[in-house]
């Protein structure tokens, strides 16, 4: 085989394989949702936070805002420390309540984010104080017990 | 005297014991002692690149379709069999989140590492084997001219070059795959198999892993192969032995490592 066919040959492999890359990471891996723009941290503390992961979604709105960047438990407090990247391009006011929540019926657990309306925007750093838990489905179902108890409870008097 | 025969017995027994392992550990030692001096000796194959690039057109080009066939009916396999088992827990929609992460993190490397071992790295072994039995790189020393140089280090980079791309190409060809047969065939929603497939599959996590992996089992592959083929016994049967060991080394070589790499990247975002 001669020369230009090889070379011709590699260019095509090489055109196909760059192609192929390119491919898983556009279409399969959507390079678009920020790993590359810039981020700034902040993070809440949380009395529960059931399932959540490290590198879960922060969804506003249901908009993927930013990830969860670290969990740690508080020895002081005794409360679990959510550290989260917020992208830069999503500002939010310094009251913004972070509950943690459920997508789905066994869906994974996010953190969503509901703006306040102090004029005051969030630094890199800040603390979220207004949090809410995530649903222990024990919690719930005991308490639904108890409400049901204290009905019938009630209906017999 | 039973007991003198006994001890000479434990003692055959021992010195063979002890002659395989230093004769594994010479030779782990020797390819470790190779590897180093063919990437010392690398300038050759990066200047006259053409020599690299005849070996990527060997170990890549033709290469290209067993890579993309079995690529292929991965992902249609993965895509029915994993149907079946999401479609019981009603999650039929996460079938390209299933296809996409087991094609990129592991079966994309492995298989076509393993499809290269068999595909690649034996040919390699095979012809350098044969030069050395038909004294070929006697000749080439003869001449002052650098076997190692000049024949192995633009297998071994050409070999390297083309694995991350084979198991890219691999992957990609799975993925579609997967697609044919989830969306058109079965009929998953297409919209909800590529977005929560672009949800879930992550840009460093995976899909950079998965060339790190790659990178990984391509390296080892072609060393293994330069290795065998430069180790021969130059004989017939020779050559044939060292062909068998480049398959079954570097199979067992790149299962291992997998191992390996995946328990370092993927302990579920711990250690990250």
């Amino acid at each position: 085989m001669n020369r230009s066919t090889i070379d011709l040959w590699v260019g095509v492999f090489v055109v196909l394989g760059i192609g192929a890359l390119l491919f898983l990471a556009l279409k399969v891996g959507n390079l678009a949702t920020f790993s590359s723009s810039e981020a700034y941290n902040v993070h809440a503390k949380f009395v529960n936070i059931g399932g959540l992961k490290v590198r879960a979604p922060i969804k506003s709105a249901g908009v993927v805002v930013g990830r969860v960047a670290d969990i740690r438990f508080d020895n002081e407090s005794y409360e679990a420390l959510v550290s989260m990247n917020l992208d830069e391009h999503y500002q939010f006011p310094r009251d913004t309540t972070a509950k943690i929540l459920t997508s789905g019926i066994l869906g994974e657990q996010y953190v969503g984010l509901e703006a306040g309306g102090d004029g005051v925007m969030l630094k890199h750093g800040d603390r979220l104080r207004l949090t809410q838990s995530a649903v222990v489905l024990e919690n719930l179902i005991s308490q639904f017990l108890f409400n049901k108890a204290a009905e019938g409870k009630d209906a017999a008097k | 005297m039973p007991f003198a025969q006994l001890r000479e017995h434990a003692r055959g027994r021992l010195e063979r014991l002890g002659n395989a392992v230093t004769s594994n550990v010479w030779r782990l030692g020797f390819a470790s002692r190779f590897l180093f001096y063919m990437v010392l000796h690398s300038g050759t194959a990066m200047r006259r690149f053409r020599l690299t690039i005849a070996e990527i057109y060997f170990a890549g080009v033709l290469s290209l379709i067993i890579i993309l066939v079995s690529g292929l009916f991965v992902g249609m396999v993965l895509a029915l069999q994993g149907y079946e088992t999401l479609q019981r827990f009603g999650a039929s929609e996460s079938l390209g989140v299933l296809v996409a992460l087991s094609l990129v993190r592991e079966l994309g490397p492995v298989v076509a590492g393993l499809l290269f071992a068999s595909r690649a790295g034996s040919a390699i072994t095979a012809e350098i084997g044969l030069m050395k039995a038909t004294e070929q790189i006697s000749a080439m020393e003869m001449m002052a001219v650098d076997p190692i140089a000049r024949i192995v280090a633009p297998r071994f980079w050409g070999g390297v070059l083309s694995m991350p791309m084979l198991a890219a190409l691999f992957s990609a060809m799975g993925i579609f795959g997967g697609y044919l047969v989830g969306v058109q065939l079965i009929g998953v929603d297409a919209g909800a198999f590529w977005s929560q497939m672009q949800a879930a599959v992550d840009l460093r996590n995976d899909i950079l892993n998965g060339v790190i992996k790659s990178v990984v089992f391509g390296v080892a592959v072609t060393w293994i192969a330069v290795f065998e083929g430069y180790d021969a016994v130059p004989t017939a049967e020779g050559v044939s032995r060292a062909t068998t060991r480049t398959v079954v080394t570097s199979s067992l070589a790149i299962l291992a490592l997998d191992f390996v790499l995946t328990a370092l990247m993927f302990t579920g975002g711990k250690a990250a």
